[in-house]
């Protein structure tokens, strides 16, 4: 009889096509989990609540790195360095070697800071001006600011550097970019620390909405005992329990998108007077499309992995008494 | 139709609810199990839903040995049968429509179909007019028939009821009980628990009495013939294997 029973109903399928009963029972199932959240607000938005603030987290993080590779990717181009001459060089000897440092195939430009210029510029910039008037003889010696050209690669620049610090005229070679580098690898680690901690934050978003379904699957234990009784598959009774954690992913993940975006749009005018204080106007990057729209996902991807477990797990457990 | 060979279930604790029990039912019969509670009764329907497994002998219905239902198969087993219970076992978070629709959703029905076969059930159980209400505003009575609804929306051939009449007054008892008697009229195998024996001897089916999990002796010499004629049915499965 059940070989019967299954073929009416697969007769009964026919009449709208199988296809077309399969996604309206699965649009009915959606729907209805949908109604059950939206039934209990106050509990669902919490819910939410939590599962955006832990999606935002590592979004934002993502951002703050992303704007900071920008904002110093513009100074990746300074490859300047500074070529300290030795105390005892005399500004012609200073001039005649940048004249000639200047002709290279492989220098932009070099700038000559005499000893003067640069002692005027301590004095003002420092506010030890005073004191620098009792200063009986300049101690600061010329400087040449040499910019390579910018077909150099990083490997010919450190041997224009060696070329250059061995120079007899000159004292030390100060590369200026180093803070850039080190700023390069702090960014680095940020970003690993960003991945390990988007990964902690989604397991923590599994495990929320894993024990949200394990709580609602106690609270219908009765109502999933019946359903059993009257012969309904693992696969039916998990299935509303599935689309609950579907929109609880997709609540928590457009919320997210909605806090990031609010919290982008409050930093644009700070932002924008800190950029202008450096003569600069810069714009703060938000989120493209595609990360935009992956948020959403992979709060629903979270939010199935986590129904998922839950209800397979306790659904084993609850039996027809 | 339901064949039992001496079928013992023993629950953890080393109570035997059903000791070494042989009996059948026919395709197409009415049978009344009858007994105290705590004979046995509702163990022989749960064995039945396979709620429980045997502990030892076999349990056979329509030719299916329920021991060899595996856990994945349950489901599609249970679809087979209708079941109605003493406590209704209803849904009170939806309306009667959807509680009887949920075999049909369940066997995965198109919505027309669905809502044609819903209608017919409750028609038949005369409540056709509070599809929409919600089980609570039912008296238990009209809750019952609700139960009998959803146990027959997807036409098995096989009922059981678990007291079905526990919780009613003789009228609405006697009224469910022609309910079941007019399904059992058009081919559908009934069997009912019930310790309510006025109401059985009423409606004159056989009964199968159950005492301390086994065939209850006849203590009378009159019903000795009854037992005798009962006694033949259970030798004689192979009418309907």
């Amino acid at each position: 009889m059940a070989v019967t029973r299954n073929a009416e109903a697969t007769k009964a399928a026919k009449k709208t096509g199988p296809v077309t009963a399969w996604l309206t029972r699965h649009a009915s199932t959606a729907v209805g989990s949908l109604g059950r959240l939206v039934r209990q607000p106050a509990a669902s938005l919490m819910t939410i609540l939590v599962i955006a603030i832990t999606l935002a987290l590592p979004a934002s993080l993502h951002l703050v790195i992303k704007n900071a590779e920008v904002i110093s990717g513009g100074w990746e181009g300074a490859l300047d360095f500074s070529l300290y001459l030795k105390p005892g060089t005399s500004l012609k000897q200073a001039q005649a070697l940048a004249n000639i440092i200047g002709k290279r195939a492989d220098i932009e430009s070099v700038r000559l800071i005499t000893a003067d210029d640069a002692l005027r510029e301590f004095k003002a910039a420092s506010g030890f001006g005073d004191a620098l008037d009792h200063l009986t003889s300049n101690p600061l010696p010329h400087t040449l600011l040499v910019r390579p050209s910018s077909r150099s690669t990083d490997g010919s620049i450190s041997l224009l550097r060696e070329e250059l610090g061995n120079l007899p005229e000159t004292d030390v070679v100060q590369i200026d970019t180093e803070w850039v580098q080190r700023f390069h690898a702090i960014l680095d680690i940020l970003q690993r620390a960003g991945v390990m901690a988007a990964a902690l934050l989604g397991i923590a978003v599994i495990v929320i909405i894993g024990n949200t379904i394990r709580l609602d699957i106690q609270n219908r234990r009765e109502e999933i005992e019946v359903t059993k009784l009257i012969g309904a598959s693992n696969a039916f009774i998990r299935r509303p329990f599935l689309y609950s954690g579907l929109w609880y992913g997709l609540g928590g993940g457009l919320l997210a998108l909605a806090l990031v975006s609010y919290g982008l749009s409050a930093l644009e005018v700070p932002v924008g007077r800190l950029a202008g204080l450096y003569g600069n106007s810069y714009q703060l990057i938000s989120l493209s499309l595609k990360e935009s729209a992956s948020i959403p996902a992979i709060g629903m991807f979270l939010g199935l992995a986590g129904s998922w477990t839950a209800a397979t797990r306790h659904m084993r457990r609850i039996e027809p008494r | 139709m339901i064949l039992f060979k001496d079928v013992t279930k023993r629950f953890p604790g080393g109570y035997e609810a059903i000791r070494g029990l042989d009996m059948s039912v026919d395709k197409g019969e009415m049978v009344f199990v009858t007994g105290h509670s705590g004979a046995g009764k509702s163990t022989l329907l749960r064995l039945i839903a396979c709620i429980e497994r045997p502990t030892s002998g076999q349990v056979i219905i329509n030719g299916q040995n329920t021991s060899r239902v595996g856990r994945s198969r349950i489901p599609a087993y249970r679809r087979q049968i209708g079941m109605v219970f003493q406590d209704h076992k209803l849904l009170y978070d939806r309306p009667v429509f959807d509680n009887v629709a949920l075999p049909l959703i369940i066997a995965g029905f198109g919505h027309r179909e669905a809502g044609r076969r819903v209608r017919a059930a409750l028609d038949q159980v005369g409540l056709l007019k509070k599809e929409k209400q919600r089980p609570e505003t039912l008296s238990t009575g009209e809750q019952q028939r609700v139960g009998i609804a959803r146990a027959i929306v997807s036409r098995p051939r096989l009922l059981i009821a678990d007291e079905p009449t526990g919780n009613l007054d003789p009228d609405l008892s006697f009224e469910v009980m022609r309910i079941f008697r007019r399904f059992n009229e058009v081919g559908v195998t009934v069997l009912i628990a019930s310790h309510d024996l006025s109401l059985i001897d009423r409606l004159g089916c056989r009964q199968i009495p159950l005492e301390n999990g086994r065939l209850q002796v006849p203590k009378e010499d009159t019903a000795v013939d009854d037992y005798i004629a009962d006694a033949d049915t259970i030798s004689g499965p192979e009418k309907w294997l």
